[in-house]
């Protein structure tokens, strides 16, 4: 079919906004970015060009190299986390009774609040020297934990907090959970199958298509989880860089220590992390990916 | 997951409980924002605050640095107002043309929209920052709010998604009537898509209220600083030890949050389980 002009036009009209956005927040940032990724650039000064200098001395700086390690331990150990809860308690609230309404909307209220700082200085101190999980601990006649004392526990404080926040992976489930036809688990029923028979030959197989989902969404937004870092360890990313996030060292690399180029070089090198991960994830996904219009695998 | 009558005291045992540690640390927040600040933590396991202190959201209130916690909630409602307004209108205009129209490179232009959904912002960040510097636009509020107004790509790709399943013969109908594209958009489409542009601006104002790295990057002025970066205030002066202040602030800065989320709880969970935003 031949589109005529008028056509074209009108439909450029409509996405322009999206375009020029595009060109002037996207493309030309990104291709920037890469021109600094290989500079000498602290913003103030022309940037000088230095070659693989910034990709060359970021593997030799420890810092890079451990921020790197915490970040991939946060999303290696998170995310999996987030996602069997969410199911978990998904699989739960699939019932029908009243209450599920409430019990939904309290499990969803810690992800809804998420992203604050309030919730940061929160978790913080619940789980700080003297909050009311060490109140606890030392109630039951233990010693105190100092959670952000200690470089590995203050990790798993922002691993549990991103867990705590399961709710939008969990309404997902609930909405693929109600898609799954209650006659598949009848019959099952009568064949004699049991629940794990039941979860993992119907529940899971049919779910798969809503994991790969949650888990490609999960992943990107893990990596670049920031504010809780910065907020709980004051922008620091202690103890002894326990904390010290991906994201959080890009920022401090551009916006505390002025070396852009770094900076960027550290944005290339996660943008091809995430894409690789993003890709692995898909190649994998037609061994473990049902989708049901193709009958089957 | 069918459970026997029997079984529903157990379940409702087991799943309150769960539900109480969830919104356990929440409320420890709201009651220790009642507490005086030097007895937070030698009560921290007392969820009865005694007696019960107003005086932290009043102290809170006033500010920590001369400016009211108030000044802050008004900078942070500008920024969400103006985004919001901005992020939603734009995607549906972008929106209608991926989902209605046909055009050269459109399938092109989809694509790139999809692969932006997934970039990570860290990728943009300095280079935007420079851009901004350049445009002079830092300490100002326009590096956070005008780049909405060029469509967010997740509010695209949901008004897609919901625009599609609106019958074309509406299209069909109204253009034999003499309407044209514009006319479509705005007098058939926008009322039709509503609840996605409630789902919209619903994620938009939670996105912009709970911003911090934009308003960390671009506002450099005490007096514009918005509540996520008043509150960080009240961490950085932690020294003085108000505790009993930054958590009430804490609570007030939740307030909206948590009235947008109960006034419009059916658009946010259908919003979510539909294309899995936040």
């Amino acid at each position: 079919m031949k589109l005529s002009l008028k056509n074209n036009l009108i439909g450029y009209t409509f996405i322009a906004p999206f375009v020029i956005g595009f060109l002037i927040f996207t493309l030309y940032p990104a291709i920037s970015s890469l021109y600094f990724s290989f500079t000498d650039y602290d913003l103030l000064t022309t940037p000088q060009w230095s070659g693989a200098d910034n990709f060359t001395s970021m593997f030799q700086d420890k810092r890079y190299v451990h921020s790197l390690k915490v970040t991939l331990i946060y999303v290696f150990i998170g995310v999996p986390l987030r996602l069997i809860f969410a199911l978990f308690v998904a699989m739960i609230l699939n019932t029908a009774t009243k209450a599920v309404g409430i019990y939904r909307t309290v499990y969803y209220l810690p992800s809804i609040i998420g992203g604050s700082v309030a919730v940061s200085i929160m978790w913080r101190n619940v789980f700080g020297d003297n909050g009311i999980v060490n109140g606890l601990i030392t109630a039951l006649g233990f010693e105190p934990i100092r959670f952000f004392g200690n470089p590995s526990a203050a990790l798993f404080m922002l691993i549990s907090l991103s867990v705590w926040q399961f709710g939008s992976s969990m309404l997902i489930f609930l909405a693929g959970l109600k898609n799954i036809p209650s006659e598949l688990y009848e019959a099952s029923s009568v064949d004699g199958a049991g629940f794990f028979r039941r979860f993992f030959s119907i529940t899971i197989p049919m779910l798969t298509p809503i994991i790969l989902f949650n888990l490609v969404m999960q992943l990107i937004s893990a990596f670049m989880t920031f504010v809780p870092a910065y907020i709980i360890s004051k922008g620091e990313g202690g103890p002894l860089d326990g904390t010290l996030l991906y994201s959080l060292y890009l920022f401090k690399q551009a916006f505390v220590y002025f070396d852009m180029g770094f900076a960027s070089a550290m944005a290339w090198i996660m943008l091809i992390i995430v894409g690789l991960l993003t890709a692995v994830v898909f190649a994998t996904s037609r061994l473990w990916v049902h989708y049901e219009s193709e009958g089957g695998r | 997951m069918v459970w026997k009558k029997t079984k529903w005291p157990v379940y409702h045992l087991f799943v309150g409980l769960l539900a109480i540690v969830m919104v356990y640390p929440v409320i420890w927040l709201l009651v220790s924002s009642f507490k005086k600040s030097s007895t937070i933590f030698t009560t921290s396991t007392s969820l009865i605050p005694h007696p019960w202190v107003w005086e932290n959201y009043k102290l809170g209130w006033s500010g920590a640095s001369d400016i009211s916690f108030g000044h802050y909630i008004y900078n942070s409602l500008e920024i969400v107002i103006i985004s919001t307004i901005g992020a939603v209108l734009s995607s549906a205009f972008i929106a209608f043309g991926f989902a209605r129209l046909k055009f050269v490179g459109r399938g092109v232009w989809f694509g790139i929209m999809m692969v932006t959904l997934m970039l990570p912002h860290d990728v943009v960040l300095v280079p935007q920052y420079i851009l901004f510097s350049k445009l002079h636009w830092l300490g100002s509020i326009k590096p956070i709010v005008v780049p909405q107004f060029f469509g967010i790509p997740f509010f695209i790709f949901l008004m897609v998604q919901f625009i599609r399943s609106i019958p074309r013969e509406l299209d069909e109908a109204a253009t034999i009537d003499g309407v044209g594209k514009f006319g479509l958009f705005f007098r058939i489409i926008i009322p039709l898509i509503v609840p996605s542009l409630a789902t919209a601006a619903i994620f938009s104002f939670y996105w912009r209220w709970e911003d911090l790295m934009g308003p960390l990057l671009y506002l450099n002025k005490p007096s514009s600083y918005t509540v996520s970066l008043g509150l960080k205030m009240f961490l950085d002066s932690e020294g003085l030890s108000n505790w009993g202040a930054m958590f009430a602030m804490s609570i007030v800065s939740l307030l909206p949050v948590l009235l947008v989320f109960f006034l419009f709880q059916k658009y946010i969970v259908e919003g979510i389980s539909t294309s899995g935003l936040k």
